[in-house]
């Protein structure tokens, strides 16, 4: 089966730092990435090349066997990769629906671009998308600032499903969350399996990756240092490398 | 005031679609009364509107009935327009994030020009199309100088501000005084209809023109996403610096309409004109409501806004209070209004309507 996402051979330096170097990096259909690493091994430089913040100083990348170029995250959209920030991936002073749309509003009718959104679509597709992942939100009305980090994090992973990504990129999305919300974000992730949707999952806490990932790829220095099925490791081996 | 009331809708009434059982669990349910004061906290521009009802309701007593009369009624419908068309510019801007400082000197540059070529000889409305044309370029200039070297608007307009300033002077007093053409079509700007003048439809039209591109349009959608969460918006694959010129560009626009219209109803186009009115456009944004972090605006809080500020001044001079008092009402409102607005916010978040299980 041809890998969802290959990586061969990533460069990136940012004024004189060489930030990745030669990374190979591979994501199969439906599996559940774990990538660790301390702050400055990479992963972010890794995940912002793939979702088109930036653009890698050498290397290849392959969609489902087809080289690309990922320009801008508009384009890695495009191409079924969805990123959802630590922070940045909602706007808290606008409802749930627009939320959901940003970006990709369905248009009654315009030209250029620009048009008039299909609010009722809008609200009745959101509620959906929520609904979908198993998460009861009363109105799509409400503004995302009113949810807790866990909501939000719910409503970013429906986003993706209900655009149809084929690759979900969670980076650090545990951060700051309560236990019980940090479960429920694992659960997501577990989830995504189920609609044969891969996702990389970034992570300090190697506990949190193990129990979602089907796959640990540990990141030092700019490269990757170890890379095993999460069955035949363990935390200990995995808290040992970083 | 729909949005206000289908929210009032759903959150009482059952989930539209979704199915949602362990949501309408018993437990927690906020009261009919404390849903509506938490939707009408959330919306400053409601508050403001209750602000100006009251202000109206306390000059009509305090001038003895002198201020809702009609030939003061008309006097505050005359300059009224032209400033909420400015503030109404500046409040979409300020939407999305940004500033714009120079409003003022646009409004009084653009009618410059358009006064300067029909001396030599044009018509007035390809006079006004350049005029137009001129709030185009300013507003473009304004947003590249701010996102190209990412200084903040406030500098950028800033330096605007002087230098268009200046420029208007030296149009002036290049142009031997240029004045409006005797011709000049004072039906399509400034003629009155009743105690109304054609001027309140121009700001009717726009006002309707941002309510549809912010409410009902993409492009609101990406608006209120940049000033709301820049990052996000970018994240997104919003174009944020595209949507910010536009802003920029819109808001110069309408500063030049209003300082034509203002020079069509006066007759003659004075350099000085609009100096200091961008604080009054600023003020009556941040009284309406407009959050100065960015992503939060409605057209409503910007005309409320400056409908305020005109009230507060022909208020003051009908019931005969000291007219230099004018500024210091407005300095303090417009401080009372930013802390109201946080203190209610805040309040209106504390307040936990149901959103889950």
């Amino acid at each position: 089966m041809t890998p969802l996402i290959e990586c061969s051979g990533l460069e990136k330096w940012y004024s004189g730092v060489h930030a990745l170097k030669k990374v190979d990096f591979t994501v199969q259909q439906g599996e559940a990435v774990g990538l660790v690493g301390d702050n400055g091994a990479g992963k972010s430089t890794l995940i912002k090349i793939l979702s088109g913040v930036h653009d890698a100083d050498a290397g290849t990348i392959r969609v489902e066997g087809k080289q690309v170029r990922i320009r801008n995250p508009r384009q890695a959209m495009e191409l079924g990769i969805e990123t959802i920030y630590q922070y940045n991936s909602m706007v808290p002073t606008m409802s749930i629906a627009r939320n959901v749309f940003i970006g990709r509003e369905p248009l009654k009718w315009g030209a250029l671009g620009i048009g008039w959104m299909d609010k009722k679509k809008m609200q009745r597709e959101s509620v959906r998308a929520i609904a979908d992942v198993d998460l009861h939100l009363r109105s799509p009305d409400a503004l995302v600032g009113e949810l807790s980090g866990g909501q939000r994090q719910g409503v970013a992973i429906a986003r993706a499903m209900h655009f149809k990504s084929k690759v979900l990129i969670l980076d650090e999305p545990t951060n700051h969350l309560s236990v019980k919300e940090t479960d429920k974000v694992i659960g997501f992730v577990r989830d995504l399996k189920h609609q044969n949707v891969s996702g990389i999952f970034i992570s300090h806490n190697i506990h949190h990756v193990f129990e979602c990932c089907d796959r640990i790829v540990a990141m030092a220095r700019g490269e990757i240092v170890f890379d095993k099925p999460a069955a035949e490791t363990s935390v200990d081996e995995v808290h040992g490398l970083l | 005031m729909a949005i206000a009331d289908r929210r009032a809708v759903d959150v009482s009434g059952a989930p539209k679609g979704a199915p949602a059982p362990e949501a309408v669990s018993p437990r927690r349910r906020t009261s009919p009364a404390k849903r509506l004061l938490k939707i009408y906290m959330e919306r400053p521009e409601l508050v403001a509107l209750v602000v100006l009802i009251v202000l109206v309701a306390y000059f009509t007593i305090a001038s003895g009935g002198l201020f809702l009369s009609p030939a003061n009624l008309r006097g505050i419908l005359s300059l009224f327009p032209e400033l909420a068309i400015m503030a109404l510019g500046f409040g979409l801007l300020m939407t999305a994030g940004e500033f714009d400082l120079s409003i003022g000197s646009t409004f009084g540059l653009t009618p410059m020009v358009v006064c300067v070529l029909c001396d030599t000889g044009l018509n007035f409305w390809p006079a006004f199309v350049v005029g137009l044309l001129c709030c185009v370029l300013i507003g473009i200039i304004n947003g590249v100088i701010t996102l190209r070297f990412g200084i903040p608007s406030f500098i950028a307009t800033l330096g605007m501000l002087f230098m268009l300033r200046s420029l208007c002077v030296v149009i002036y007093s290049h142009g031997a005084a240029p004045s409006l053409p005797d011709d000049a079509p004072v039906w399509a700007f400034s003629q009155a209809i009743g105690f109304i003048r054609v001027s309140v439809i121009w700001l009717a039209v726009l006002a309707l023109i941002v309510y549809v591109l912010l409410e009902k349009t993409n492009f609101g959608n990406w608006v209120k996403a940049t000033g709301g969460a820049l990052e996000s918006a970018k994240s997104m694959g919003i174009p944020t610096n595209a949507v910010k010129v536009a802003c920029f560009i819109i808001c110069s626009l309408f500063a030049g309409i209003a300082g034509v219209i203002q020079v069509v109803r006066i007759a003659s186009p004075l350099p000085s004109l609009g100096d200091g009115m961008e604080l009054q456009a600023i003020a009556a944004a941040v009284i309406g409501g407009i959050a100065l972090s960015g992503g939060v605006g409605n057209v409503l809080g910007a005309i409320v806004g400056m409908a305020i500020i005109r009230v507060i001044d022909s208020g003051m001079i009908m019931s005969r209070v000291d007219a230099n008092w004018f500024q210091f009402a407005i300095g303090l409102l417009t401080v009372l209004a930013v802390i109201a607005n946080m203190w209610l916010g805040r309040r209106a978040r504390g307040m936990k309507v149901e959103t889950d299980q």
